[in-house]
């Protein structure tokens, strides 16, 4: 028997046929170079192809022919939203393969910038994700609060962007005076923030309904799409790498492991919102506890790791952030250099979180992932 | 002569061309200046003082812009697109009552351009006709996202043209006439505004009036996120400036009927009561204006805070929550209107 399709009830004359349409990779909410092929019947979306690869710049090839300290700055260059944050992971891979001991002072300060670090890439985060699905002054206001912590790193390093802020065995420069006070005066401006962000969202009638059920995905299946971080956690996994692999000074902070329940859209918005607040409590606990000493540990002048591999991962705000690396001890550059990006792995979930719901979900669930092309592609 | 023809000739010439045209330009500034507050920018601030020359130069860039038309397109709907958007939405303004009779060096003068016995018909007819354009718009671009689009709008057209009208039943059943003075008069009569007496045929109609002219939070037709610009993403120069204008005109449209049927159009707050008769030194146009401008200035404060409906859930509230409402209300005024005869 023939399937009830428009065709066989009416013949020729109501025939349907799918519409293929080309999002991106120029489009305002593909967040850069993404493109996604969809095919379309009426608006719901059948099926999707993630097409990746417009921003590759070849930054793992190209590190093989870098010295150590260089690459540290071709990694601000990969998810170019959370720059320190890919340094860190780089220089503790780096440290654990020449077995190197990190002062304190600089664990800490490691640990204020990287959470600094994901205060700023969630604020980035809301505030195109709103954007996406409608709600535009989110947008304006996360940035206001992301420009106070571009001025904290700007104070800290010179940059706002690329901060090239790390050095292996620990921090190229130490804190300014004064610099740990406006940290904390930063988390008080940010404590209000938040709640204004979610007043405008969270119990926002249309954004309930533009988030509850979109791109539903259990736990398993996130897992095994291999997806990382607040995406993750947004489907009741409670796996954080700061937490079941304590880096930096992560083991002397008390924080918690925000995890939803459905695993929509709407509970990864909700498991990033108070990342935000776990994040000001990090913050808050490591600049008042920062101790007193060194910034950077015993570090051989020429670093020439020894023959051998390893695997490091941190915490990136998107998610697992890891990087691999296989020295042979012979040249003063790695041999090879793999990066495991979280965008990456997140976004090959995206063909399965779109089917069956509508464009409009697409743009939505795009920013749900939250992927940077730049980490993506490298 | 003067009464017949230079007065009506010289109402129109003033009404379209120093009125409703400087005041959509200038709504497009009101509007990023508003919304600019709203997000804690400043909006325009360097084509003079404050940015208050800004739709100026906007027009004289849009003018000057090179006009495309794809190849693809379907050439004479493609240009006449624009124009079916545009004109309904400037001839609605024949009918609107910016005040009553007055005296003008001798001369009664009328502000309205025309007092016609079916105006709220013809607002109604001429306004669904607008949206034509936007779904020709869509379909003569022939290109993927503006096709969605013109299908969103038609899908949103047929949903709240429904409703909006079923409210509308509800002003003519407590009013009892069609004619715009006459529901303004009739409101003066009653010594209530009708919002008073209609609260949810007032706020359906607000509703539904966003809807029909595609603004947030159901501006699904031109969702810059998702269709890139929607209907207007092939046109450029002109003809995209006559889409984004017919947009504003829309605006102050539904905000002027909304005025005129629920707020008492021109009348002064409390028009019956002696006490506050020292309010009539401000002419009846401008609390004409006034009130509309709150109805403007909500559009745009809707605008800065809320996101965008989908597609299902916009059809979802007008079918199953909106029609029905209205239809509700309609039967409950009939009833009512029945019982206190």
């Amino acid at each position: 028997m023939d399937t009830l399709t428009p065709k066989t009830l009416y013949g020729e004359m109501f025939d349907t046929n799918e519409l293929v349409i080309n999002m991106g990779p120029q489009h305002p909410s593909t967040h850069g170079v993404l493109r996604v092929v969809l095919r379309l019947d009426g608006e719901k979306v059948i099926d999707a192809e993630v097409v990746i690869g417009y921003l590759h710049r070849g930054i793992e090839k190209l590190s093989e022919n870098r010295n150590w300290t260089q690459i540290i700055l071709l990694t601000d260059r990969m998810d170019y939203v959370a720059a320190a944050t890919n340094n860190v992971g780089y220089c503790q891979t780096v440290e654990k393969l020449m077995q190197l001991e990190v002062p304190r002072r600089a664990k800490y300060v490691r640990t204020i910038l990287c959470e600094l670090q994901r205060i700023a890439s969630h604020c980035l985060w809301v505030g195109t994700h709103a954007m996406d699905i409608g709600a535009m002054t989110v947008f304006l206001y996360a940035f206001r609060e992301r420009e106070l912590i571009l001025d904290l790193f700007e104070e800290f390093c010179g940059a706002r962007l690329t901060y090239n802020s790390m050095r292996i065995g620990g921090l190229p420069l130490d804190i300014p005076p004064g610099w740990d006070k406006k940290v904390l005066a930063f988390c008080d401006i940010m404590d209000a923030k938040i709640d204004e962000y979610e007043t405008l969202l969270t119990h926002n009638r249309i954004w309930l309904e533009r988030t509850k059920g979109i791109g539903v995905i259990s736990g398993p299946d996130a897992a095994a799409l291999g997806m990382c971080g607040p995406a993750l956690r947004g489907s009741g996994v409670a796996r954080d790498v700061r937490k079941d692999e304590p880096y930096a000074a992560y083991d002397e902070m008390e924080f918690d492991v925000p995890v939803g329940v459905a695993g929509d859209t709407y509970d990864r918005y909700l498991v990033r919102m108070e990342e935000f607040r776990q994040s000001l409590r990090i913050i808050r606990q490591a600049t008042e506890g920062i101790p007193e000493g060194p910034i950077v540990g015993k570090v051989p002048r020429l670093i020439k790791p020894a023959a051998g591999e390893t695997y490091h991962a941190i915490e990136s705000p998107k998610g697992e952030l890891g990087y691999f690396i296989v020295s042979d001890g012979k040249s003063t550059n790695p041999y090879r250099f793999r990066v495991r990006p979280p965008s990456f792995c997140n976004l090959q979930a995206l063909p399965r979180l779109v089917k069956g719901h509508l464009v409009a979900d697409v743009v939505a669930l795009i920013g749900s992932i939250d992927i940077v092309l730049g980490e993506v592609d490298r | 002569m003067i009464d017949q023809f230079v007065i009506p000739t010289l109402k129109i010439v003033i009404v379209l061309f120093a009125g409703v045209l400087p005041a959509v330009t200038y709504m497009v500034l009101l509007e990023r200046k508003v919304i600019a507050w709203a997000q804690s920018r400043l909006g325009p601030m360097r084509v003079g003082p404050y940015g208050v020359l800004q739709p100026i130069a906007d027009a004289i860039k849009l003018m000057l812009k090179e006009d495309i038309t794809p190849t693809k397109a379907d050439r004479w709907v493609f240009t006449a697109a624009p124009i079916i958007s545009m004109v309904p939405a400037l001839i609605v303004y024949a009918v609107i009552p910016f005040g009553p009779t007055v005296q003008f060096f001798g001369h009664p003068v009328s502000l309205y351009i025309t007092d016609i016995n079916v105006g709220l018909l013809y607002i109604v007819s001429v306004a669904s006709v607008g949206v034509y354009g936007i779904i020709l718009a869509g379909y003569a671009s022939n290109s993927k996202f503006p096709l969605l689009a013109s299908l969103r709008a038609s899908a949103q057209l047929i949903s709240y043209e429904v409703a909006v009208t079923l409210t509308l039943v509800s002003v003519i059943l407590m009013t009892g006439t069609l004619s715009m003075v006459g529901i303004v008069n009739a409101q003066y009569n009653a010594r209530v505004w009708l919002f008073i007496v209609q609260p949810v045929a007032f706020v359906i109609f607000f509703i539904g009036g966003l809807a029909e002219t595609n603004r947030a939070p159901f501006d699904l037709p031109e969702a810059e996120q998702e269709l890139t610009g929607g209907f207007h993403t092939e046109y450029s120069g002109m003809r995209f400036a006559l889409f984004f204008l017919a947009e504003y005109a829309n605006m102050i449209v539904v905000s002027s009927v909304a005025t005129t049927l629920f707020l008492g159009g021109w009348l002064r707050p409390f028009p019956n009561v002696a006490a506050l008769h020292f309010l009539d030194v401000v002419p009846s146009w401008i609390w004409f204006l006034l009130k509309s401008f709150v109805f403007l200035y909500i559009f745009i404060w809707v605008r800065a805070t809320l996101p965008r409906y989908r597609y299902d859930q916009l059809m979802r509230l007008g079918w199953k929550v909106l029609i029905p409402l209205a239809i509700a209300n309609l039967v409950v005024t009939g009833i009512v209107k029945v019982m206190l005869r």
